[in-house]
């Protein structure tokens, strides 16, 4: 395998679990958010990556349908949050705690 | 590939890094948000550097011009006069428990790599096709996608549509009437 | 012939009709639905009875199969919806359709004020259809349907009145007792198609006709068990109780089903089956004795009671008593022919009764009635000639036929027992004494006695026309029936015996005529003389008790306390069941109700349900309502299957 194309997934994967680390400590609800486009985006290297080494145009396909579904994704999910945290005084994800069992 | 482009990936790869971990460190949002975007035009190069030139192009237009913009406005929606930044006080459990999960992501992804054969470079890989794609051309890209993943496209465009009205609907301010049949307001958890 | 199944399904759609919509009819359009589709069923009888009779070359009764469509067919088992038609079934399908006929108008005066009048007709009229099907089946197992069909009427109907008290219990108690019966029904079908390879009656017909292989000990044991399904069905010893709890239903259905036509089903079926049990000496002598007990264990019961209805249901049971020891003797048409006769004279009875209890206001008991034949003189000849016809008076239907069983009685020297016709026959005349005694006690005591109630509160009324009618009609059968089969003593012609001889003799004339010649024409004089007197010492007692001596009674009951208490209390019978079946059965229950339901099964489902609740809570602290956790469950759960598939793939 080419050394590009290792080193392009090792990055991959650190950005990947970088991403999940930031989603699971931060509190500011719209960081969260910004850690789990993170990892898309880590996935999205991950593919364009293998694209290349298997020289097939369907991981650049992937990609591109991600990067769609990311965008619709994150519309809406900015949208809940506006939604949830248009009246309240501060924007913490702790806040929304009342489902608990 | 020859150990020029090497060059041209380590500083790019090391500042996708740095971009995620000011992303996960910062204490202002709006921080927060630029580093990300540092994360973005970086990995835009990378696609570059792998031969997916639409990509990257798509991935600067699209991510980092819209999705980003977009973000940073909503940021400043919440903003509020003298608030204080800070990362996490509460849930200490949520750093261990998050390090080790992200530790042990990493160390899968690593071990995945290795077994499929990372070290040991300069195994040729035949052609999938007759007449090699020219996988860096975007004509190529326009092919795949018209062709053979016509569905997942239209289905994806109507996921867009579909996402947007959510969006809209969602984030209405909704006014407030006595009685009536007027909708509650949603949100309030 | 091919049509008279008609006469099964014109009630069936009777029975839809004010089923379904008869809530919603106007009454007398109900009304005249129930009785209309009957007298189409006996319409219908009456044409293929004609045909028969006009297809048949002169002497030879033969039968006639058809079926309206197969239903099983599985290895040796041939079963069909079809029908026999042959003197027997027509015969008993005339009788059940007019009898039923006449009921039906009746019961349209009589239900008039009640609010279930459409219920009524319909559970009416699906017991005609089951029991013309039973009568008319060509085979033991569709036969067995009608039979539980008119069990499951005789439920619904003596249960009709559900909102008091004791209607739905005495339902209860006929079809459990009835299930009793039915158990042995059952076992014996099976033993006969194990053994027999066939359930139709004509072939089972041929196969026994010649000689065969299989033991005296069998037939004796098949014969027995379908004969515990007869004692079932017609409330012979011990399975008799039911019958008087059943007079809580209206009197129509009192006078219809038990009377006229379910509880004869029993003897139809052992006369049906006759090529059966003439094979087992042994059983027809049990079927005999057991009747010939039955006579008059219950006649003596009826001598005490004062419930007008009840003193007929004894009556009852005493007559079909009578019908099985014919039977059992081997006079298989002598029974019926008595079947014939009953069911026109008791049905008679039950509906004078009715329109006594109707003119009474509901009053049954017959202590508080007496002189009423000044206020309802019809219902009173009608009722006289009832009691004249059951009590053996000569030249009434009642006499012929109660005459000919025991002149059969009388010359009977069965196998088995050569004495047992004589003992029968000694049952049987002081039978008929309690008989006439009991009858005209009633007659007395209800119609020609000083009245024993207020006159001026409860004004008695004769009965509507529409209820006088089937009375009249009733009436010219119970004298007119018995011509019939007129005895050969006085050379007479005997139109019913012959009719009925192929279907009811084994092989040809022999074994009716054996019965026949055995009895001399003497030995029939005396029978018949006897018999006749022993019908007027019972008369002349019942007048001198309670008309000449009237209060006597009081003294005589007294000094014979003992004796009267336990005819009273029926024998304690229904005691002696209480607390040595039902009391334990009742304790057995509640003892499985308290172990078993209670505390397995719903022990079973609550632990069930404290598992999933305990495990509820257990899971309850992952709940955290932090979104960050479920962040973090959701990513380590990704990983988490990632290492699986990367282990389990190797």
């Amino acid at each position: 395998m080419e050394r590009i194309v290792v080193y392009s997934l090792v990055l991959s994967g650190l950005l990947f679990s970088m991403g999940m680390l930031g989603v699971v400590v931060r509190r500011h609800p719209l960081v969260m958010f910004m850690c789990i486009e993170l990892m898309l985006n880590a996935a999205n290297l991950a593919f364009i990556a293998f694209a290349w080494h298997l020289q097939e145009v369907s991981g650049q396909v992937y990609a591109l349908i991600v990067m769609a579904v990311a965008a619709a994704e994150v519309a809406v999910g900015l949208a809940i949050i506006v939604a949830v945290y248009r009246y309240r005084a501060d924007v913490d994800i702790d806040d929304v705690s009342t489902l608990r069992g | 590939m020859n150990g020029l482009e090497l060059w041209v990936f380590v500083p790019v790869a090391v500042l996708a890094v740095i971009g995620a971990g000011g992303l996960v460190g910062a204490r202002n949002p709006v921080h927060c948000a630029l580093f990300l975007m540092l994360n973005l035009l970086s990995l835009a190069a990378l696609f570059l550097i792998l031969s997916a030139p639409l990509i990257a192009a798509l991935q600067i237009i699209v991510y980092a011009g819209a999705i980003m913009v977009l973000f940073v406005f909503v940021i400043l929606f919440f903003v509020r006069p003298g608030q204080v930044y800070t990362v996490s006080y509460s849930l200490p459990l949520m750093y261990s428990l998050g390090a080790l999960l992200s530790v042990v992501a990493l160390g899968v992804v690593l071990t995945a790599l290795y077994q499929g054969g990372l070290f040991h470079p300069g195994v040729p890989v035949p052609p999938t096709a007759e007449t090699p794609l020219d996988v860096a051309a975007p004509a190529s890209l326009g092919v795949a996608l018209f062709s053979r993943y016509l569905l997942p496209f239209e289905l994806t465009s109507l996921l867009l549509l579909v996402a947007m009205l959510g969006a809209v609907v969602m984030a209405r301010r909704v006014s407030r009437e006595p009685a009536g049949g007027k909708r509650s307001p949603e949100g309030d958890s | 012939m091919q049509c008279i199944h008609f006469a099964i399904w014109w009630p069936l759609l009777g029975l839809l009709v004010n089923g379904l919509f008869g809530r919603h009819l106007p009454r007398k359009l109900v009304g005249f639905i129930g009785c209309f589709t009957v007298f189409l069923s006996f319409m219908c009888s009456l044409y293929a009875f004609v045909m028969y009779l006009g297809s048949q070359t002169l002497g030879v009764f033969a039968e006639y199969e058809y079926y309206i469509l197969p239903w099983i067919q599985v290895a040796d088992l041939r079963l069909d919806y079809g029908f026999l038609v042959d003197p027997l079934s027509l015969l008993m399908a005339l009788t059940v359709s007019l009898v039923s006929f006449l009921v039906h108008v009746y019961s349209m005066g009589y239900m008039a004020d009640d609010d279930g009048y459409p219920r009524f007709f319909a559970y009416m009229n699906l017991f005609v259809a089951m029991m013309l099907t039973l009568v008319l089946a060509n085979n033991l197992v569709l036969m067995f349907i009608g039979w539980e069909g008119v069990g499951l009427c005789s439920y619904l109907l003596i249960g009709y009145w559900y909102r008091k008290q004791a209607p739905p219990l005495a339902g209860m108690k006929a079809f459990v007792l009835n299930r009793l019966g039915d158990f042995g029904f059952l076992i014996g079908i099976f033993l006969v198609f194990w053994y027999l390879h066939s359930v139709n009656f004509t072939v089972l017909r041929e196969k026994l006709s010649g000689p065969t292989e299989l033991g005296p000990y069998l037939f004796t044991t098949i014969a027995l068990f379908l004969f515990l399904g007869a004692i079932g069905k017609s409330a012979q010893f011990p399975l008799h109780v039911w019958l008087p709890d059943a007079m809580e239903g209206p009197t129509p259905v009192s006078a219809l089903i038990h009377a006229a036509t379910m509880v004869t089903a029993g003897v139809y079926m052992v006369c049906r089956l006759n090529f059966l049990f003439t094979w087992s000496g042994f059983a027809l002598l049990a079927v005999a004795f057991l009747g010939g007990f039955t006579a008059i264990f219950a006649a003596s019961i009826a001598l005490v009671h004062n419930d007008i209805k009840r003193v007929l249901a004894y009556s009852t049971i005493s007559q079909l008593g009578y019908m099985f020891l014919a039977a059992g003797l081997g006079a298989f048409w002598i029974a019926i022919f008595h079947l014939f006769t009953h069911a026109f004279f008791k049905a008679l009875l039950f509906l004078s009764s009715g329109a006594v209890i109707h003119g009474m206001h509901g009053e049954q008991d017959m202590r508080k009635m007496g002189g009423l034949a000044k206020y309802m003189p019809q219902t009173y000849w009608n009722y006289l000639i009832g009691a004249m016809a059951i009590s053996g008076i000569p030249l009434l239907a009642g006499f012929f036929s109660k005459d000919a069983i025991l002149f059969a009685a009388f010359g009977a020297r069965p196998e088995v027992l050569r004495s047992a016709g004589a003992i029968l026959w000694a049952v049987g005349v002081a039978t008929a004494l309690l008989t006439a005694f009991y009858m005209f006690r009633q007659m007395y005591l209800v119609f020609l006695t000083a009245p024993r109630f207020d006159e001026q509160k409860l004004r008695p009324h004769e009965a509507p026309w529409v209820m006088l009618v089937p009375l009249w009609l009733l009436s010219v059968g119970s004298v007119f029936g018995g011509y019939l089969a007129l005895p050969a003593l006085f050379r007479l012609p005997n139109l019913l015996g012959p009719f009925l001889q192929r279907t009811l003799a084994l092989a040809g004339e022999e074994a009716a005529a054996e019965v026949h010649r055995a009895g001399e024409l003497l030995g029939e004089g005396i029978s018949m003389v006897v018999s006749v007197v022993v019908v007027l010492i019972g008369v002349v007692l019942a007048h001198y008790l309670y008309r000449m001596r009237w209060g006597i009674t009081e003294r005589l009951k007294r000094v014979f306390a003992v004796p009267y208490r336990i005819l009273l209390n029926k024998y304690y019978v229904d005691e002696l069941y209480d607390s040595a079946l039902v009391a334990p059965g009742r304790t057995f229950a509640e003892a499985v109700d308290q172990v078993v339901d209670r505390g397995i099964v719903d022990g079973l489902v609550n632990l069930v349900a404290f598992i999933l609740g305990a495990a509820g809570q257990l899971l309850r602290p992952l709940q955290t309502g932090f979104v960050r956790n479920y962040a973090w469950y959701i990513g380590s759960g990704a990983v988490a299957l990632v290492i699986i598939l990367w282990l389990v793939r190797g």
